[in-house]
């Protein structure tokens, strides 16, 4: 009897009495996750609680406290601003490039390498091919300079079309290409390892299965490669979209010049402009950043919705 | 299992194009390291892109480079840099990773939804700024080091694989009484060498490429690391040769292009060197992050 009630007592303690129970366990581990909390309530909760400068006028002098509240005027001020279309087309079509190119270039890159039989030409390949994820974005950044200037290979070869002598980078017609083609360069070699490892565990007894029944090797490409490459597809496009809207703003910034502005500046670029580049205006930049940060959220989150319904695969 | 005509055709093909991509990916590092090389006057003249170096080889680019003080000054910024911030970045990265991966922890759901969130939704560069400049961390060595330097991502890749092994190891010493600090050191660090390999050199890498946020919270030349002269000398091409060190005008601009290829070649040689023998962790750590993150 006594027992009993013991059982049904322990299982009754209150969230506030099993919380404290919990903390007197796990106090020390706790206490291990301690310094990781801090760091993200600093630089990223923090930062977070920020955003209503958006919705002030700030005064670094005044702070967040004493700063005169404006409402939505930077939002209104930024939507009627001539170059609120430019910005939003811009990082659209920038992202939507990126993912055009470079998502099925890495497929069929990982692909290819997948049939590839002689294990030494293949971490060759792979190898070589990693090296340019290590490369910082300045080199990059100035290895691009090179390889698009007037007078180099690739500006040559489209000036044979064009018949005119001019860098790539000078032109606004081409900075966007310029942009996602050297980011699959660098990139190429990083986002074909999670293809690649996602192909080396499709079960090898299907191909022999396919093989005696007289499949070619584009057959079982076709029936047992694709299908069972399709999750980790799906995942990666997923975190593809979820990423649409951040840009590598930082190479933009490397990367353009007064005269592309009108096909390179995205909105990520303008904020750092407006804010801490060119201007000091702190509260138009974090109501431009705040909008962009919600839209990007709504791209994750329909996304990973999306994705659930159809495809049965989510991040969370 | 019978070679057809066309499985042979096909694998030519293949191995060419894979070729030529690989050949895509070392082009311009090999033009950069020709060009590091050339006479700088033929460089000069020079447009587009070298696949052998012009006229007899020459080092003295490199020799300028060495003996300049703000290089000299700014690779040990980067070397400073780098381990002060890999250091706490691993640290934190593992302590963690660890508390994540222990089971029957009442709040751990509400602590990782904490640290996932900061990936879907973050208050953007000013806020950031200023909750930097708040702290007075601007022009000081922690806003190079501090802001960036754990992430989420390498927080996943290592709670996963501390998830991974046998829960009987670390029970065992449980049931000695063996507390979690000496659990985490004795037992599942020495086990996830290969993991720690690949978070340090994930974190590494990333201080010593990194760039934009120091010229945002650093406005002192003393400080710059490695990569911000870098920015000044490729990028924005100021006169900052001749501005720092007192040259003659002339021969320093005449040996400003080579100059140039020395700095970004001095810059990449450690990651040329060590990446061939790390790359094969690094395959790993992607490869669990992704599989399980």
């Amino acid at each position: 009897m006594q027992k009993e009630k013991r059982a049904l007592q322990k299982h009754q303690r209150t969230y506030g009495q099993r919380a404290k129970r919990d903390l007197q366990k796990n106090w020390s581990v706790y206490l291990m996750l301690l310094p990781v909390l801090l760091f993200f309530i600093i630089f990223n909760y923090l930062p977070m609680g920020g955003v209503i400068m958006a919705f002030q006028n700030y005064r670094i002098r005044l702070g967040l406290l004493h700063s005169q509240w404006v409402g939505l005027d930077n939002f209104r001020r930024f939507f009627s601003s001539i170059y609120f279309n430019r910005l939003l087309t811009n990082t659209l079509t920038i992202g939507f490039k990126d993912i055009l190119y470079s998502f099925p270039i890495t497929i069929i890159f990982a692909l290819l390498l997948n049939e590839v039989r002689v294990t030494a030409f293949k971490r060759v390949v792979q190898t070589v091919t990693y090296l340019p994820y290590f490369i910082s974005l300045v080199v990059v950044c100035g290895m691009v300079m090179d390889f698009t200037e007037q007078g180099s290979a690739i500006s040559n070869f489209i000036g044979l079309f064009t018949g005119k002598q001019e860098s790539l980078l000078a032109n606004p017609k081409y900075f966007q290409e310029v942009f996602v083609i050297s980011g699959i360069w660098q990139g190429l070699g990083y986002g074909v390892i999670v293809y690649l490892s996602a192909l080396g565990s499709i079960d090898e007894s299907l191909y022999e299965a396919a093989r005696i029944d007289g499949a070619n090797r584009w057959q079982q490409t076709w029936h047992i490669t694709l299908p069972g490459l399709a999750s980790t597809c799906v995942i990666m496009l997923i975190l593809k979209i979820g990423s649409f809207m951040s840009i590598n703003y930082q190479k933009i910034i490397l990367l353009y010049n007064p005269a592309t502005y009108e096909k390179a500046d995205v909105i990520t670029s303008y904020v750092y402009r407006v804010s801490l580049g060119e201007g000091t205006d702190y509260s138009y930049g974090a109501a431009i950043g705040l909008f962009n940060s919600i839209i990007n959220l709504i791209f994750v989150v329909s996304a990973n919705a999306v994705s659930r319904r159809f495809a049965e695969t989510s991040l969370w | 299992m019978k070679r057809t005509f066309g499985d042979i055709v096909f694998s030519v093909i293949n191995t060419l194009i894979l070729l030529l991509v690989s050949l895509a990916c070392l082009l311009p590092i090999w033009h950069v390291f020709c060009s590091s090389v050339s006479q700088p006057l033929m460089l000069n003249a020079y447009r587009g892109v070298l696949t052998w170096p012009l006229g007899t080889w020459t080092f003295a680019g490199y020799n300028k480079v060495l003996h300049t003080s703000y290089i000299q000054q700014g690779y040990l910024n980067t070397l400073i840099y780098m381990v002060i911030g890999t250091a706490i970045g691993t640290v934190l990265t593992i302590l963690a990773a660890y508390g994540l991966s222990r089971q029957n922890l009442m709040f751990k759901k509400q602590i990782n939804f904490i640290i996932t969130f900061t990936m879907l939704f973050n208050g953007g560069l000013v806020p950031t700024y200023m909750v930097i400049r708040n702290f007075k961390m601007l022009d000081t060595i922690w806003a190079i080091v501090l802001p960036y330097c754990v992430s989420v991502f390498n927080i996943m890749i290592m709670r996963s694989s501390f998830e991974s092994i046998p829960s009987s190891l670390t029970e065992a010493a449980e049931i000695d009484g063996a507390g979690h600090l000496r659990i985490l050191t004795r037992i599942v660090l020495p086990v996830s060498k290969s993991i720690l390999a690949v978070i340090v050199l994930f974190y590494a890498v990333q201080h010593w490429n990194s760039w934009f946020h120091t010229a945002l919270y650093v406005k002192n030349r003393s400080m710059f690391p490695l990569q911000l002269w870098l920015r000044e000398i490729v990028i924005a091409e100021t006169s900052s040769v001749n501005e720092v060190d007192a040259l003659d005008t002339s021969a320093a601009n005449q040996i400003r292009t080579l100059f140039k290829y020395c700095v970004i070649m001095i810059s990449i040689i450690p990651m040329l060197v060590i990446y061939p023998f790390v790359q094969k962790y690094f395959v790993t750590g992607v490869m669990i992050g992704s599989v399980k993150g």
